[in-house]
């Protein structure tokens, strides 16, 4: 049996440290590792953009941006707000040559969906998870092609989408992988 | 720091997304209405993102030896093997073209020939490959000698070997060049000898399509295609690739640039005879006609 003077005592302690101001460091810490999902986006369009020569390296940056938001919409939504989000969009219509706003109204409603279905997704397991994120990213990418040939009055080749929802696919799990990494180390804020 | 109230704080990080979204609404009906104003954003950016591009653009240049792409590094054997037969044959071709070029200079002296004006022309690197899922561009460094850059708005874009594409965009630094595979491609060409004329159309593939040639006169296979002056948007006689069926009544031609491994691109601009269906604005001469139709 604890004696309640050590309890009161122990709770002054514990309160102390909590109202102790945070040191400026500390602060920084906090505030990159709050940044990190947005800059790590925008240091991988960045890194996708340069000349590798790869194949089908143009469709890397839209579903690059569609794994970000999905992801850090799911596990830590305060991480990717929807300004953010919606940069990003407007990043990939400027890079990629497509119609100015359409990728930032596709991917916010890609992190309303994701947000909407947050509650039962989160509990449950990775394979469930991969299959809403390609259900989700194949039906973004069936709308940006729907868009676009609206906007050109003629359809797109259907050969890049398919492309494009094959390879949301096929990426998700490494890209997941190191998301999560993220998600316990350097994104943590809680750490800080 | 603002103290805001829980359900407040609450209500607001609930509202972003929506006003967000209407906000990227607006964006999408300000770029359907206003199609200049997406190209000046997309100037601005490629103009700060080019010097980025071209400080990473060296390194890479170097893991590749400069021969070419990165994937290139892994069939260095067999590559090395199609290089020695091309040189040899090369070797020979290269006699050939010395005889033709002294018989060429001694016919031009006969015929009293006037040479047709030289363009002027800008050489800058390719730092990035910044296509879409349904378009194909290449972002150009220009180097920093005071051109003006709308001089540059529908310059033809050549590699060493052919064309690889026109200027669309250009900022200060930079020239954003649409490729002649884009799906929004369509140029005009000559094929053969004769100089039949047809439409090269980009699909996105690696491969442009032929479209409306004359049908008494379908392109053969292997024959030269080149730009044609019609339209006045090219000039003509520029190479840009030979014709080759994928399928019977389809060709396509095969690029002579090499459109995957571009590395440094000469942008000719023809300023002077350019027609009103180029790219190029011609506000100014526009603005002053109307207004001197009202005098």
């Amino acid at each position: 049996m604890v004696p309640p003077r050590v309890i009161r005592g122990s709770i002054n302690v514990a309160l102390a440290a909590v109202r102790r101001r945070t040191s400026i460091w500390r602060r920084l810490d906090a505030i990159s590792r709050l940044m990190f999902p947005f800059g790590f986006l925008l240091f991988g369009l960045f890194v996708i953009g340069m000349p590798f020569g790869l194949p089908g390296q143009a469709l890397l940056l839209p579903v690059y941006a569609m794994a970000c938001v999905f992801f850090w919409s799911l596990y830590r939504p305060g991480s990717l707000p929807a300004p953010a989000v919606a940069v990003t969009g407007l990043l990939l219509d400027l890079l990629g040559l497509s119609p100015l706003g359409m990728w930032a109204v596709l991917l916010l409603l890609l992190q309303g969906a994701t947000l909407a279905a947050r509650r039962r997704l989160i509990p449950q397991s990775f394979w469930l998870t991969w299959a809403c994120f390609a259900g989700f990213a194949a039906a973004a990418s069936a709308l940006a092609w729907l868009f676009q040939s609206a906007a050109a009055l003629a359809p797109m080749p259907l050969l890049p989408l398919g492309g494009e929802i094959l390879l949301a696919c096929g990426l998700y799990p490494a890209l997941a992988a190191f998301f999560i990494r993220a998600h316990r180390g350097p994104a943590a804020v809680e750490l800080a | 720091m603002i103290r805001l109230s829980v359900p407040f704080r609450q209500a607001l990080s609930r509202l972003t997304l929506p006003v967000m979204l209407m906000f990227s609404l607006g964006l999408i009906l300000i770029g359907r209405a206003d199609q200049s104003f997406a190209g000046h954003l997309r100037g601005g950016l490629d103009d700060i993102l080019a010097p980025a591009y071209g400080l990473v653009a060296g390194p890479i240049a170097a893991a590749e030896h400069g021969t070419g792409m990165v994937g290139h590094l892994f069939d260095l054997a067999s590559e090395n093997q199609q290089l020695r037969t091309e040189n040899d044959e090369l070797l020979q071709w290269q006699a050939v073209a010395m005889a033709l070029e002294a018989q060429n200079d001694a016919l031009k002296q006969t015929l009293h020939y006037v040479p047709s004006p030289q363009p002027e022309f800008y050489t800058g690197d390719v730092v990035a490959d910044l296509g879409g899922v349904y378009a194909r561009s290449v972002l150009v460094v220009l180097p920093a000698n005071g051109t003006d850059p709308q001089h540059l708005v529908g310059a033809v874009a050549m590699d060493g070997r052919g064309v690889a594409g026109r200027v669309v965009e250009a900022g200060s630094r930079s020239a954003r060049v649409l490729l002649i595979t884009d799906l929004n491609s369509r140029i005009p060409v000559a094929l053969g000898p004769s100089g039949v004329p047809a439409l090269m159309a980009g699909t996105n593939g690696p491969d442009p399509q032929l479209l409306y040639w004359a049908p008494g006169q379908p392109p053969a296979e292997g024959a030269m295609v080149l730009t044609s002056a019609m339209g006045g948007a090219f000039p003509p006689g520029l190479p840009v690739g030979v014709v080759h069926y994928d399928a019977q009544n389809d060709p396509v031609v095969l690029p002579l640039a090499d459109l995957d491994a571009l590395r440094l691109l000469r942008l000719f601009s023809y300023p002077d005879n350019l027609p009103a269906l180029t790219p190029v604005p011609h506000a100014p001469d526009g603005a002053a006609a109307r207004h001197s139709r009202k005098h």
